[in-house]
């Protein structure tokens, strides 16, 4: 009796003392590794000798950082983490009976905010200023969203570990690049084109690889985005190799406008007089800026919509059954190869239709926009929101995408660091990071368990101690 | 037409032969499964049985043989030229595996879906038709519901729907697995080892399910197991193998008594190899001889293909690790040895 009132009195009141004790190693331990690193910096004088100039504020500034993160870490992280783990379980029982509104709605209400987004900056920015916020945060993180969308159909669901998907990306945006530019054809026609393209490819990767598994199945992807890659620079009479391809056409507003200020078709030239003058509306970039926008998140609703609804289909049914244990999907009559083309294909598909966007986007590809990096980052994405889960990797590409751009804002990073620190060059290195804390702390992703595609009394997601990653 | 083809076994193994490299894992074995009867096929360890199951249902390509399915509506299919996905899809031969193989991180009512694959995949105009939302596919889509339903309430699942199926007990695992593969809608069931980890609760509960399967929808059905008790009471025929050779071939009461059997599916050591003829009343027995097998002959007692994915235990076969297989390794060559072949056999009970 008195034992169990000794403990929880030590417990309830000790974290302070505690946090001390563990805030002093701290200390002592970033002095000794910091004492050189920091402390001492060895520099030549004028005559070339070898000075050691000191700087003990420095040294101080980042030991007493290090102690105090120390304090607070244990002294109010650990309890408040604790705190929620033990309220977790009965909330989350209170939860499943009355959703709140929001929670209920809240793709409708992610829709409505990712509308209306550009409308609230370009209140707030103006219409030049508001071309940085749209193009880099709006466009830049839904293509990613798109592409790890994509990814996600052949990774997340079919359990296929594909380190190539780039290769797709890179066909969808040569497809445009070159029709559009050697024919003149109109993105709205290329867009499917290139779509189609990239899942032709797609089943072209798939019928060498559909008897790989695992690493195996990992390295031969891998190699095929790296060939495509190769293909794209040395076979210069057509792709124009590293040179790449300029002048690629902008896109219409289906004919009906577009935005090149000297073209007819000009959309302030198109739009009523009255509107025009009615909202003063000067020529600017940011027109196009906007309707890009709109298009990229249009052709990534379009990706999750009919992922959404193949999830419920046999065909996405049989993905999801491979992942889970293949041979028990033969045993039940599945055609296992035609499956893992479809996943292949359709994931091949998306790809290519964010290729054709990027393309006609940037007006200007070179196959450096094609590298493996961009393969990685795109399955860091999916890995990271967890697998299989839409919302969860839309997550994940806003933090990283958007992170990485918000790096570029960071000056008062300036302030603590010096002048001469530019953020950008930091970005992979914070992007290893937070992959690393993301995964320490949930090793699924974001969001790991799994909405069930059909159900009889309610849908309860599925945790993800049952789910498996698939066989490669 | 239709008489006829009730006379006719449902499935007919002849000559089946299955070698790993050097070793025989199934030699020369033939028997019938009759058209809507439970027909067992019972052997130690390592006998071969799940061997022959995945020759029957297309995991593994036979080395010689002929695996002939009729079907009720009197197709003949050879599944040893099928590959295995069609053998479930057009020859209707469904099975389930001795290491249970669900699709643990979907639901029950998911699991039973996916077992009705082709179904549903016809009624979406293979995804287009399902992807633009028509009612056919709707339809189609209540339907499996329904059918996943009626088979979730047989195997007494009904309530563990909507939840994943790896969080259910070992026992419901075992009876989701017989109900996905029943959603298949076979005329052939093969089961391996469905009792095997099952409380006497439960397996009584197995029982009731499969004689229900057979009762309800005529299915005929194919079982391995080592539960004898299951065996005796559901089996109107039973088939014994031991190091891939049959044995004995008959009713469970022929078989129960058959020497050979006692002998070999018992497991006995070589000293009782005598004494169990001895119990049987065969006074034809040579002198004891020291004929212990070397180890190294018969397959292990744990050795089991489904320690690992098919895959993985194929390619290990092609390592040509010549393991001859000799008959001083069988028990039951022992009995026919000692008691000679002129003899009739007159057993007066099992020991089991
Ligand atoms: N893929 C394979 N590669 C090599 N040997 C195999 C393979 N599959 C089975 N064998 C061998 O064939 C023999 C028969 O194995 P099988 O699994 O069919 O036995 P079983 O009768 O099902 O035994 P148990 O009662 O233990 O399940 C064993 O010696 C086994 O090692
Ligand atoms: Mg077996």
């Amino acid at each position: 009796m008195t034992a169990i009132s000794d403990t929880t009195t030590r417990q309830a009141s000790s974290p302070y003392g505690e946090a001390a004790r563990q805030a002093l190693w701290a200390a002592l331990l970033s002095f000794g590794l910091f004492f050189f690193f920091i402390g001492l910096e060895s520099t030549q004088d004028i005559s070339n000798r070898l000075i050691l100039q000191s700087h003990w504020v420095t040294l101080a500034i980042v030991v007493a950082l290090v102690a105090l993160g120390r304090f607070l870490f244990i002294a109010f992280v650990i309890p408040a983490v604790d705190r929620r783990r033990a309220n977790r379980a009965p909330i989350a029982v209170v939860d499943e009976k009355d959703q709140s509104f929001i929670r209920r709605h809240r793709f409708k209400i992610m829709i409505a905010l990712l509308v209306l987004y550009p409308i609230f900056i370009l209140s707030t920015a103006g219409l030049q200023g508001s071309l940085k916020w749209v193009n880099n945060f709006g466009v830049q993180v839904l293509i990613y969203v798109m592409l790890a969308w994509g990814l996600n159909i052949v990774v997340g669901l079919a359990g296929l570990l594909d380190l190539g998907y780039v290769a797709f990306y890179a066909v969808g945006a040569y497809a445009y690049a070159l029709l559009g530019t050697e024919f003149g054809l109109s993105f709205w026609i290329l867009l499917p084109a290139a779509g189609i393209m990239a899942a032709f490819w797609g089943i072209i990767l798939g019928f060498p690889v559909l008897r790989l598994r695992g690493d195996y199945l990992a390295i031969v992807t891998l190699a095929f985005g790296e060939i495509i890659r190769l293909v794209l620079i040395n076979w210069r009479e057509v792709t124009n190799g590293s040179a790449g391809i300029s002048g690629i056409p902008k896109i219409t507003f289906f004919g009906l406008f577009d935005f090149n200020i000297s073209s007819p078709d000009y959309i302030l030239k198109v739009l009523p007089e009255s509107i025009v003058t009615l909202f003063a509306l000067r020529p600017s970039g940011a027109y196009y800026t906007i309707f890009l926008y709109y298009l990229i998140l249009a052709l990534a609703m379009l990706t999750a919509f009919v992922t959404i609804r193949l999830r419920r289909l046999p065909v996405g049914r049989a993905w999801e059954a491979l992942r889970e244990d293949e041979i028990a999907c033969r045993s039940l009559g599945i055609n296992t190869t035609n499956t893992k083309l479809t996943a292949f294909a359709i994931g091949a598909m998306f790809g290519g239709f964010a290729g054709a966007f990027f393309a006609a986007r940037q007006g200007f590809i070179n196959p450096e926009s094609f590298v493996f990096l961009q393969s990685a980052i795109i399955l860091a994405i999916v890995v990271l929101g967890g697998m299989g889960s839409l919302s969860g990797i839309a997550i994940a590409a806003l933090v990283m995408i958007g992170g990485m751009e918000i790096l570029r804002e960071m000056q008062f990073l300036k302030i603590v660091f010096g002048q001469s620190f530019t953020p950008e060059l930091y970005r992979m290195l914070l992007f290893g990071i937070a992959m690393v804390v993301v995964m320490v702390w949930k090793p699924r992703g974001f969001v790991g368990s799994r909405e069930p595609t059909a159900y009889l009394k309610e849908a309860r997601a599925v945790s993800s101690t049952f789910t498996k990653e698939g066989h490669g | 037409m239709a008489d006829t083809n009730l006379q006719t076994p449902i499935l007919s193994v002849e000559h089946l032969s299955m070698k790993f490299g050097g070793l025989v894992a199934i030699g020369d074995l033939s028997f019938t499964a009759p058209r809507g009867e439970i027909t067992a096929l019972i052997g130690p360890n390592g006998a071969g049985k799940t061997t022959v199951f995945n020759c029957i249902t297309g995991f593994y390509k036979p080395t010689e043989g002929m695996i002939t399915m009729t079907r009720q509506s009197g197709e003949k299919f050879l599944l040893e030229r099928l590959p295995d996905f069609q053998i479930t899809a057009k020859a209707k031969v469904a099975r389930t595996f001795q290491n249970i193989r669900l699709f643990s991180g979907m639901t029950v009512l998911e699991n039973l879906l996916v077992a009705q694959h082709n179904a549903l995949m016809r009624a979406s105009g293979f995804t287009v038709l399902g992807l633009l939302g028509l009612k056919s596919y709707k339809d189609a889509s209540r339907e499996s519901i329904e059918k996943a339903v009626y088979w979730l309430e047989k195997a007494n699942l009904i309530d563990r729907a909507d939840d994943p199926a790896g969080d259910l007990s070992y026992g419901a695992q075992r009876r989701l697995e017989i109900a996905r593969a029943m959603c298949t809608g076979p005329e052939l069931l093969c089961l391996d080892e469905p009792a095997a980890g099952l409380n006497p609760k439960e397996s009584l509960a197995l029982n009731e399910l499969l004689l229900g399967i057979r009762r309800d929808t005529g299915t005929s059905i194919l079982l391995i197991e080592h539960d004898m008790a299951v065996v005796m009471e559901i089996s109107d025929h039973v088939v014994v193998l031991e190091y891939g050779r049959k044995i004995s071939d008959g009713t469970p009461a022929s078989v129960r008594s058959d020497p050979k059997v006692i002998a070999a599916y018992l497991g006995v050591d070589d000293e009782e190899v005598t004494d169990a003829l001895v119990e049987v009343g065969d006074d034809h027995i040579l002198e004891e001889g020291d004929v212990a097998p070397p180890p190294a002959l018969g397959p292990s007692e744990t050795s089991s293909m489904f320690e690992g994915p098919i895959e993985d235990t194929v390619e290990e076969a092609g390592s040509e690790t010549i393991v001859p297989a000799s008959p001083a390794a069988s028990k039951a060559a022992q009995v026919e040895a000692q008691t000679g072949a002129t003899d009739p056999v007159k057993p007066k009970g099992p020991a089991q």
